[in-house]
């Protein structure tokens, strides 16, 4: 652990220039702060320091693995069906599979996930199904009605937006005194929004048990960080709402869920809310209709490729005497063949009933749209 | 049963819904120890205690969001926006969002909450206290639109909203809350949001309002009785979704309608009105649609406001030229 970035806060202007140039001005330091930076696992696989104690077993390490290459497997498989065309405009998280990985596996089942769109990895982890994911990014909203778990969010397509409602899940969990935490994750580019500003500055002040990790991958489509914001650190937007902000390395696994990890059990306690900035990087097209070579060097993401979080944890693994090459082609296999399976029940799955499209605008539809819905009914009819 | 104006009668539904719900929450901007900078939540706080009135900080984006957030888990927030001018930044959570949670997640999640606002102008406010924006909110799929024009239809149609299990705007003009008292029985009955509400009964001509609109047009309709012409009166009152039949029915038997709001008229909520009439009706038109609104300007400040708001001389002028057709 490091400081990263260390500034001073407010400083007391004088009154006037006339004061200013008397015996005595009052300047002083009013408020300090420092961003700390974690990482356990560098990106040649060496350890820095030692692993946390809850996660130097060699199963739970296993267990992420696994999870970020199911998670890889899952998002080669979503491109490779968008670019035959069986799949709608899709949101690689190539290479940043780590941060929702890691955020997810600190999670307890009973707390409540708030994704952006880029956090297949913690979906997948929290159960829900590839075919689920397939059936959402293949344009049909069953996909968002996961059977488990029931009360997450879907993801989030209007950037940011989401962060309000982590914020009324975690009041809903401290009015009903329930031991959960709401953890909502969005991108670098989102904490530039306003609705974030907001959420992270109530969170702060209601002490709820919310979690936001920015999974900063250094693009908002376009747009690289730098342009995103003058602050050093994203983490340190935390500071303002008066609520701890720390960064980690978010293509460390095992950082990301020692860090969250700690922030979601702070929250539990009842020790408020907390930010995590994921340092981790788009290895990809933001999405599968961008271009990233129209605004982004292609050196960059090849000089990026050696951090990737896979790599990493798998070196550290090997070395460490805990995997080996068979359980590599096993795990490989094993998740190719259950992201298959999925994509093929996907494409096996029909279409929902065309009335479908009305029947979950309310609970109790009104006869206006009783009368739309049969009139939608009847054109089918006769387009047939 | 006591005398109430419509901001006591909306402060009354909002007791009267939690006491008989623990999840009915009441948030906003000074809803708290100030009661409302209307008086909405007057009394609440003391009431029910701090963790069901409480006040938010200035985010109104935030307000709704958080809103949403607490639907989703089950609660049943009341969110007030404190004037109507600030509302836009809410935009984003209701289209976005509250509206559209249970068609995207198939019924999954659903965000059964109400966000009050006032609305309208007449009571000489500051800038951006007058604005009429009812229908902004009506064009968006999956949520309804409520606006009352009395204290009892305010009392019974915030109780509706409120047990609605759907996201419900709930716009109460400004100008009629302290414009008049009538007896409001609070004995819990909300009202039907799936229909509009026909004050008064007339052969000759409908004059359809909402809000404030509504007593200009009672007026109205006052003296075009004096010179003979029997109007009818109809609150259109949920706005979202429409009760064509209501408005229908009325119309074959007048041939003639007027259509009132204050908002401005193009893109205003008249429109939809009158092509339903065009679409449905027409053949028992006996005049052109009238349509009676506020200009397409930036609403005035208070100083010439009243150069803006329809009024019942200009609902009258319109009955009349709707009468002078056979």
């Amino acid at each position: 652990m490091c400081v990263k970035a260390e500034a001073l806060g407010a400083r007391l202007p004088s009154s006037s220039s006339e004061e200013a140039k008397g015996d005595w001005a009052m300047d002083e330091v009013v408020a300090r702060f420092a961003v700390n930076y974690t990482r356990y696992i560098g990106p040649t696989g060496d350890a820095i320091g030692t692993l946390p104690d809850a996660l130097r077993d060699p199963p739970i390490l296993k267990a992420l693995y696994r999870a970020l290459v199911r998670t890889r497997t899952f998002d080669t498989k979503a491109i490779a069906l968008q670019r035959t065309g069986r799949l709608g405009t899709y949101a690689s998280s190539l290479g940043q599979e780590a941060v929702p990985v890691g955020a997810a596996s600190a999670m307890r089942d009973t707390d409540v996930l708030l994704p952006s769109f880029r956090e297949h990895g913690a979906q997948l982890w929290r159960g829900v199904k590839p075919l689920e994911l397939f059936l959402y990014w293949g344009g049909d909203e069953r996909g968002s009605d996961f059977a488990g778990p029931r009360q997450d969010f879907p993801i989030c397509v209007p950037v940011g937006s989401h962060a309000p409602h982590a914020v009324g899940a975690a009041l809903a969990f401290k009015l009903r005194r329930e031991p959960r935490v709401a953890v909502c994750i969005f991108g670098d580019g989102a904490s530039s929004k306003g609705d974030v500003a907001e959420a992270m500055n109530i969170a702060g002040v209601w002490r709820l048990p919310v979690v936001f990790v920015i999974s900063n991958n250094g693009w908002a489509i376009s747009v690289p960080r730098h342009q995103q914001s003058a602050a050093e650190t994203l983490a340190q937007k935390a500071v303002a709402a008066g609520i701890p902000g720390m960064q980690v390395d978010g293509n460390d696994v095992v950082a990301v869920r020692s860090v969250v990890g700690t922030a979601i059990e702070r929250a539990r306690s009842g020790e408020g809310p907390s930010v995590i900035e994921a340092l981790t990087y788009r290895l990809g097209d933001h999405t599968t209709a961008d271009d990233a070579s129209r605004y982004r060097d292609d050196a960059e993401p090849s000089r990026h490729w050696p951090e990737e979080p896979l790599v990493r944890l798998r070196h550290y693994l090997t070395a460490a005497g805990s995997w080996s090459k068979t359980e590599e082609e096993h795990l490989l296999q094993e998740a190719a063949a259950e992201i298959d399976a999925a994509a093929a029940a996907y494409l096996a799955t029909p279409a929902q009933d065309s009335s479908t499209i009305f029947d979950y605008t309310f609970a109790r539809p009104p006869a206006e749209l009783a009368r739309q819905r049969a009139a939608s009914l009847e054109r089918i009819e006769n387009a047939q | 049963m006591s005398e109430v104006s419509l901001i006591q009668a909306i402060n009354l539904a909002l007791a009267r819904a939690m006491q008989e719900d623990e999840h009915v929450l009441v948030l906003g901007e000074d809803v708290g120890a100030d009661g409302g900078v209307f008086r909405a939540s007057d009394g609440l706080l003391r009431r029910f205690g701090a963790e069901r009135v409480f006040d938010t900080p200035l985010a109104e984006a935030a307000i709704a969001g958080i809103s949403v957030g607490l639907a989703v888990q089950g609660f049943r927030p009341v969110a007030e926006i404190q004037f109507t001018g600030f509302i836009y930044p809410v935009i984003d959570q209701l289209a976005n969002h509250a509206s559209r949670l249970r068609t995207r997640t198939r019924g999954r999640l659903t965000c059964p909450m109400v966000l009050r606002s006032p609305c309208g102008g007449g009571i000489r406010a500051l800038e951006h206290h007058s604005e009429s924006n009812e229908a902004m909110f009506a064009h968006i799929p999956g949520l309804r639109v409520v606006m009352p024009s009395s204290p009892r239809r305010a009392y019974g149609l915030l109780l509706g909203a409120i047990r609605d299990p759907d996201p419900v705007v709930f716009l109460e003009p400004t100008r009629l809350y302290r414009a008049s008292r009538e007896e409001v029985a609070d004995d819990g009955q909300s009202l039907s949001l799936d229909r509009c509400y026909v004050l008064r009964e007339g052969r000759d001509v409908t004059i359809f309002g909402w809000g404030a609109m509504v007593s200009e047009a009672l007026v109205a309709a006052d003296s075009l009785a004096a010179q003979g012409v029997s109007a009818e009166v109809i609150d259109i009152a949920t706005l979202k979704p429409l009760d064509a039949e209501t408005i229908l029915t009325s119309v074959k038997k007048t041939g003639r309608c007027v259509i009132v709001h204050e908002a401005p008229l193009t893109g205003g909520f008249g429109g939809e009105i009158a092509a339903r009439v065009a679409e449905h009706a027409l053949l028992s038109l006996l005049a052109p649609i009238e349509r009676v609104a506020g200009f397409d300007i930036v609403m005035p400040l208070p100083r010439l406001e009243q150069h803006y708001l329809p009024t019942a001389r200009h609902i009258a002028a319109a009955a009349n030229r709707a009468m002078a057709y056979a």
